[in-house]
């Protein structure tokens, strides 16, 4: 039996790790420019319809199609905040809410159009693989999107910790009048942050697509999950957003396995509201 | 000078009588106009996350006034979408009636059709419920309201009498089984019809353990690993569409074979979209469901509405949701002619009254009995062969032979 749970918590760990990628993106832009990405998860539905018509167009491979991906959120979240979200940064938090709550409805219906409502899946040659370990069974796709995620979620920590642009993004983070005292471009730094989150979203996107189906309604959800993740992480915390993906994958599973799988949610709102009640500012958040 | 001051055509005067003499000229035509034509509003899940079934209803709506034209009946369509969620399909409902529409059609799925019934029962407007199974909606008396549609219950014990039939038709013998469902209203009133018949139906097997997952699951992988667990002999399932792939897909990935997956009546097994994303992994599944019945003439004048207009589907995959919703439509019109008038109370007078031999599924006239339910929708024996829905039960209408036990994953093509 304990080969079962073992097979349960590495699902859980593998998805929740992918999970996690996604909700760093929310993380990074929180911390930096202070305002909650609500459109968060239909970008990363956005990715994966873009990984999806990348396979069926040119059958590239969604962990490959993860770095043009990527690299082509990075513009899109760099002309958002300059060109849309940079005028509404200090203003009331409402007003925030409200705008990227528009661009989520926005994003879901253009899917509705575009791609109608049936999920979408991407039909990998190994889709159906997966590897056997002794007594573990782990799927294929769900290996490959973990190591991917570890992988981009590693990139983005050298990129803050060895770069002079990390080094003035966090500086922006710690200190935004000192920021600006010392001469940084404030604004152009915002874009640059808000570009790599949706750069992370858009690698998660690809990542997500190999282990479930593309759909509009998966928007809000993914929103709400990712909130829950660096909530529990700690809202601002890089490191936060991976344990907290990875604790909400484990636990989601091992509730599901234990109890009944339609509970699966009801254990991640336990996990958020004790975090809330016994520390507010997440597992690894720090206090303001 | 009061009596000359009554009698001067004042400009009010001028513009009441004129008003009035429009009424009487033009009331009849209006009347005329109203008899000619039925105008149904067709309430369906088109988006959402029962989005898929929703539109292949959708599909059936919009063919059905061709074809209902030429057996002598003229209907104007409202199409609307409840997005999968009541409160949507109350306000929806509330609206079309507000609109001026005769009679409603829908919705797929029953807790939508709850709320729609209601609100329709306040209004006396007449519902005709297209697909929903739950029980509740022939079980609370709604006088406005007929179900052209097997209840959970009926779709479980005419499920259960065929998979019984199908087991024993292949002559396997499985002893343990899994049920696993949606846990949305339907899935629900199919797992207490499962928890009441199941022990006196005389199935070889037994089961395990029910399962219930939420719809809204991004994989099945737990589920799975649960019943792999278990190590049931077969898997008993009542799914959605993009469900029953998650299924298949996880059994696939966790190297789990059982003898078979049946349902007892539910979609997903056999929808486009499991075809498309599972290739021959779709195959051999098995599902007893009422189905179209192809020796019909009407479905036939049906299927050949259903090529042309939609050229990317097939009519022997989309029949069920196509069928029912056509027939919903089929009853209301059919009622309106046999009542001549659009006046609710009478309408659904006369469409509670409906006895209609030629039709599209499978089955016996369609009639209502006090509760407004139609006790003559049997199921068939379907199972995916070639990657297409094809009738194995019964012998009669059968055009392959069952397969049972399924072959294994690997080495199909």
């Amino acid at each position: 039996m304990w080969s079962i749970y073992l097979n349960v918590a590495v699902q859980g760990v593998l998805t929740g790790l992918v999970y996690g990628l996604m909700a760093l993106g929310l993380s990074v832009i929180f911390g930096v420019v202070r305002v909650v990405n609500f459109a968060h998860g239909e970008f990363a539905v956005v990715a994966m319809y873009a990984a999806y018509a990348l396979f069926t167009a040119f059958r590239l491979d969604p962990l490959w199609a993860l770095l043009p991906l990527a690299a082509l959120f990075f513009l899109v979240g760099y002309g958002l905040q300059a060109a849309l979200i940079n005028p509404f940064v200090g203003r009331p938090e409402h007003e925030q809410f409200i705008l990227l709550v528009g661009v989520g409805i926005i994003i879901v219906n253009v899917l509705l159009i575009a791609f109608g409502p049936d999920s979408r899946p991407v039909n990998l040659s190994y889709g159906f693989d997966s590897y056997e370990i002794g007594p573990l069974i782990v799927d294929k796709p769900r290996v490959f999107a973990a190591a991917a995620a570890i992988a981009v979620a590693a990139a983005l920590f050298w990129f803050f910790r060895r770069t002079r642009t990390g080094a003035a993004i966090r500086a922006c983070a710690d200190n935004l009048v000192g920021a600006g005292v010392v001469g940084l471009n404030v604004k152009r730094l915002f874009a640059l942050t808000f570009g790599l989150g949706l750069a992370c979203v858009g690698a998660a996107g690809a990542l997500l697509v190999t282990i479930a189906d593309a759909a509009p309604s998966l928007g809000p959800a993914y929103t709400l999950l990712a909130f829950i993740i660096v909530i529990i992480g700690g809202l601002g915390s890089m490191a936060g957003a991976l344990v907290g993906g990875v604790l909400i994958g484990v636990s989601e599973a091992l509730a599901g396995f234990l109890f009944a799988p339609s509970m699966k949610s009801m254990f991640s709102f336990a996990l958020l509201i004790a975090v809330l009640v016994l520390r507010p500012q997440g597992l690894l958040g720090q206090r303001t | 000078m009061t009596h000359q001051r009554k009698a001067a055509p004042t400009r009010r005067r001028v513009l009441a009588g004129a008003a009035a003499a429009g009424a009487v000229a033009f009331a009849p035509a209006i009347v005329r106009a109203q008899a000619k034509s039925l105008k149904i509003a067709v309430l369906l899940t088109r988006s959402g996350y029962l989005a898929p079934a929703g539109q292949s209803c959708h599909r059936g709506a919009l063919i059905a006034p061709r074809v209902l034209a030429d057996y002598g009946h003229q209907v104007d369509l409202v199409h609307v979408d409840v997005e999968s969620n009541p409160d949507v399909a109350r306000n929806q409902a509330e609206r079309v009636i507000n609109d001026g529409v005769d009679v409603v059609v829908g919705a797929f799925d029953s807790a939508c059709t709850l709320a729609i019934a209601q609100v329709c029962e306040q209004r006396q407007a007449p519902l005709v419920v297209n697909i929903a199974a739950a029980p509740a909606l022939t079980e609370q008396g709604y006088r406005f309201l007929v179900r052209n549609f097997p209840t959970g219950s009926q779709i479980a014990v005419n499920g259960l009498a065929r998979i019984k039939a199908f087991i024993e038709a292949t002559k396997a013998n499985p002893k343990t089984a899994v049920f696993l469902h949606v846990n949305d209203t339907f899935g629900t009133a199919q797992r207490q019809a499962m928890d009441r018949l199941l022990p006196n139906a005389g199935m070889p097997f037994r089961v395990l353990e029910s399962i219930a997952y939420d719809p809204r699951a991004q994989d099945l992988s737990v589920e799975v690993t649960k019943i792999r667990a278990l190590k049931p002999d077969l898997v008993l399932v009542v799914t959605r569409a993009a469900d029953a792939i998650k299924l298949v897909r996880d059994m696939v990935r966790q190297r789990f074979e059982p003898m078979g997956i049946i349902s007892p009546g539910a979609p997903g097994l056999y929808d486009e979209e499991f075809y498309e994303a599972l290739g021959p992994l779709a195959d051999y599944h098995a599902y007893a469901v009422p189905w179209a019945n192809p020796k019909s003439s009407m479905a036939q004048a049906l299927e050949k509405a259903f090529k042309p207009a939609y050229p990317n589907y097939r009519f022997a995959v989309e029949c069920f949701n196509v069928g029912f919703t056509f027939e919903a439509l089929l009853v209301a019109a059919d009622g309106f002619k046999r009542a001549g008038t659009t006046n609710g109370a009478e309408l659904m007078k006369a469409i509670r009254a409906t006895n209609i031999k030629e039709h599209i599924m499978i089955g016996g006239p369609i009639t209502f009995d006090d509760k407004g339910q139609n006790n003559n929708v049997p199921s068939a024996m379907v199972q995916n062969r070639n990657r297409a829905p094809t009738v194995v039960l019964p012998a009669e209408d059968a055009t392959m032979a069952p397969v049972f036990p399924m072959p294994p994953w690997q080495g199909r093509t």
